[in-house]
């Protein structure tokens, strides 16, 4: 850790945000060492403290000692080429790689000060506060309101059916679904197209009032209208949800997020405010994998 | 020849025509300047030699052994004198019969009339003949249209083309082996059926509520008249059916959840075999387990609870018969559940649901239709079973619901009724087919029920 703050550029260091940044100044780092990452992975509001984790595919080390804040109420996206573990990190912030057998996770992870994987921690709780949005649209074979209602009822979030009625329709409304579904609520969600299960899920997620929402490539399997559309509520649900975004898509995550973090290779490369990352990066493999040169 | 040993040298002489046909076609290939100037490959040509050469012979060899018999059959009698002659079938084949056993040597000539003497001894001859012909036919054809195969290899010829229609219709012949042998079985049986209704009428078969089939075999015979009704065995069918769902859906369930959504890899590659392994066992085995081990038990069980039961009862039949299809139930629910993708696990498990909930939810739901056609192909396995219910339940027709009572299915009684020297024209055998034709419409109604649910599933995720 010590090794980090040579690198954290201070404010009077940064060029005027409105200038376009000059290319051909050569990022400072150009080497991976483990456990450093170049910019500003810390945060004083933070909601996720994850301090020198690691994570162990059997023998294979696929996090290579990550330290990272997540701040309240912030967007942050991972990027980073296939397979440099950005999705497995992710996986770690609501232990959904508990239900691999051969995955350990080292490291210190806390949410709120409390640390993720105690044994002693109910990941029923966890989750409920962590909620989780796939590559690919998952609904339930099931109706379009028990889908939404899946959570609320699992977790007795409503003691009547208008309850559940209002859960229901504010988490679609949040969504931006409920203009189009309002009418086949009954109707199964499996029926509906790309997007709209998409925002289905996210309807889903929400419907248990998570604190933070972590999304998984969301837009990946969708179309541009749908992802735009995915995209606008990202950034209206930022107002009241931390959100945690892996995507591939690099206008995406220069579109919706505040922060970025870079991976490769299983390290965290660099962190910094989103415009910053993709203006001026400070490590030279940041700026070959926005440029295109890789990834 | 004898038709096998014919069999066998066409097939040679197909191969021996496969071999020279590749060899003329690379022949032919090479002053045009190597095999790629032939339409087809070299193996094409050879196929097509070797498909000339055999298809034909075993036309002829099929035809000829299929039609010998009768022909035969029939110069022999018109060589008989006249007033030999038979004048109806039954007496024709009763004739036909004496003839060839003294031909065979089974009949002494002394004990016969001199014309049927002379009949075997051309029956003997025209056999003779007939099985050079053929030989010397089979094998002329074969070699002939080998060698017009053979000589028919030219390079603008595609073969390729030629041998995969001929290989179409084979595959074809193939399929439609096993379809028409399901239909000889339907009509044999429903002929044979409705020789029955001939003689019993519908309403005592389907709603009499006694089966005694036992009939006077002669006249004067004193015997009690048959009773048909099929109700008792039916019912006792169904109670014992019932015991073995009853084991076998629960076990096998919640086993299938255990192996899917449970058990960690090394388990799972230990159990599911062994489970699977329970279908392999013969029933014969089940049959004396049931019998030896589990009846007795539950008698003695039932005796020391003050209750009365029979010392082979239903419950011991069902109660094996349900462990024996708990690998049905299991095994296709597994795969049923392994079936729902696993981002349905992931999407119910990231919104806080634990993993009996999202079983429960979640995948039981999804894969509900899958395991209810699981659960229907056991049961047309479990009403279909015999040899437990044969060792363990008995014989008597009762039309019972008490399981520690003895009951008979509809299995067993098609058993005991064409088992031992049977006549083929009483009620008594006519009933077999009866009850086999129930028995087929049952199970053929559950098994188009679960396919029909089986393909209503698989639409859902494709």
């Amino acid at each position: 850790m010590n090794t980090l703050n040579t690198t954290v550029t201070s404010e009077a260091d940064m060029p005027d945000e409105n200038v376009v940044p000059v290319q051909d100044e050569k990022p400072a780092e150009t080497v991976i060492e483990e456990g450093k990452t170049v910019g500003r992975p810390f945060a004083d509001d933070a909601k996720f403290k994850l301090r020198n984790v690691e994570v162990f595919y059997g023998e294979d080390r696929a996090i290579k000692n990550i330290s990272l804040d997540i701040a309240r109420n912030e967007v942050i996206a991972f990027i980073g080429p296939s397979g440099c573990g950005k999705s497995t990190f992710l996986r770690c912030l609501n232990r959904m790689n508990d239900s691999i057998d051969i995955c350990r996770v080292k490291g210190s992870l806390q949410l709120d000060e409390q640390d993720i994987y105690d044994p002693k921690r109910d990941v029923v709780e966890l989750r409920a506060r962590v909620g989780m949005v796939f590559q690919k649209p998952n609904p339930f074979p099931k109706s379009i309101y028990d889908n939404v209602a899946y959570g609320p009822r699992i977790h007795g979030l409503a003691n009547r059916k208008s309850d559940l009625d209002d859960i229901v329709e504010n988490s679609l409304r949040k969504a931006g679904l409920w203009d189009e579904v309002k009418d086949r609520l009954d109707a199964t969600a499996t029926g509906m197209s790309g997007g709209q299960q998409q925002r289905l899920c996210i309807a889903r997620a929400i419907a248990v009032s998570p604190e933070v929402v972590l999304m998984d490539e969301p837009c990946s399997a969708l179309d541009p209208i749908a992802t735009a559309k995915v995209e606008e509520l990202i950034a209206e649900l930022s107002e009241s949800y931390t959100i945690v975004i892996v995507t591939h898509s690099m206008q995406q995550a220069a579109r919706v997020s505040h922060r970025t973090a870079y991976f490769h290779l299983g390290h965290l490369v660099e962190v910094n405010e989103t415009n910053k990352v993709f203006t001026s990066p400070e490590h030279q493999l940041t700026e070959s994998y926005i440029t295109g040169r890789f990834g | 020849m004898q038709p096998a040993n014919l069999l066998l040298l066409t097939l040679v002489l197909a191969v021996v025509a496969y071999g020279l046909g590749y060899a003329r076609s690379r022949a032919l290939a090479m002053p045009l300047g190597g095999i790629r100037h032939l339409k087809s490959l070299p193996f094409y040509y050879g196929a097509r030699a070797a498909l000339w050469c055999g298809i034909p012979a075993l036309v002829v060899l099929a035809l000829w052994a299929a039609f010998q018999g009768k022909v035969i059959q029939v110069l022999v009698i018109g060589s008989l004198p006249p007033e030999m002659i038979p004048a109806d079938e039954g007496s024709a084949s009763l004739l036909l019969s004496k003839i060839s056993n003294v031909a065979s040597g089974a009949l002494p000539p002394g004990f016969v009339e001199a014309p049927i003497v002379e009949a075997a001894e051309r029956l003997k001859a025209l056999r003779g003949q007939s099985r050079m012909l053929m030989t010397a036919l089979v094998i002329s054809v074969a070699v002939l249209a080998g060698f017009l195969g053979w000589l028919r290899i030219r390079p603008r010829i595609n073969a390729r083309e030629q041998v995969e229609s001929i290989l179409k219709w084979l595959f074809f012949a193939c399929a439609a082996l096993a379809i028409l042998t399901t239909l000889g079985i339907i009509f044999s049986v429903a002929f044979e059926t409705f020789r029955f209704f001939e003689k019993i009428s519908f309403i005592e078969f389907f709603f009499g509520t006694s089966w005694s089939p036992q009939t006077a075999l002669r006249a004067d015979q004193v015997a009690a008249e048959g009773a048909f009704g099929m109700i008792p065995l039916f019912t006792g069918t169904l109670l014992i059916s019932a015991i073995a769902m009853l084991v076998a859906v629960p076990v096998g369930l919640l086993s299938a959840i255990y192996l899917s959504e449970y058990a960690n890899k090394r388990v799972r590659s230990v159990v599911k075999p062994l489970l699977e392994m329970l279908a392999g066992i013969p029933t014969v085995v089940y049959g004396f387990f049931a019998a030896l081990t589990v009846a007795p038990f539950i008698s003695d069980l039932a005796a020391s609870l003050g209750i009365e039961a029979s010392s082979q009862s239903a419950l011991a039949a069902g109660g094996v018969m349900g462990i024996m299809i708990i690998p049905f139930v299991s095994s296709l629910s597994d795969d049923v559940i392994n079936a729902v993708p696993q981002s349905l696990r992931d999407g119910s498990l990231a919104l806080g649901a634990t993993q009996s909930e999202t079983m429960k939810k979640v995948i039981f739901p999804a894969a509900l239709p899958g395991i209810m056609g699981g659960i229907l192909l056991a049961a047309s396995r479990a009403i279909g079973e015999t040899m437990i219910v044969v060792m363990a339940a008995g014989l008597a027709a009762n039309l019972t619901a008490n399981p520690l009572e003895t009951v008979t299915t509809v299995t067993v009684q098609i058993v005991t009724l064409l088992t031992g020297d049977q006549e083929f024209d009483s009620a008594k055998t006519l009933a077999a087919f009866a009850l086999g034709a129930m028995l087929f419409l049952a199970t053929l109604l559950l098994n188009v029920i679960a396919l029909k649910i089986v393909r209503k599933y698989r639409e859902q995720y494709d």
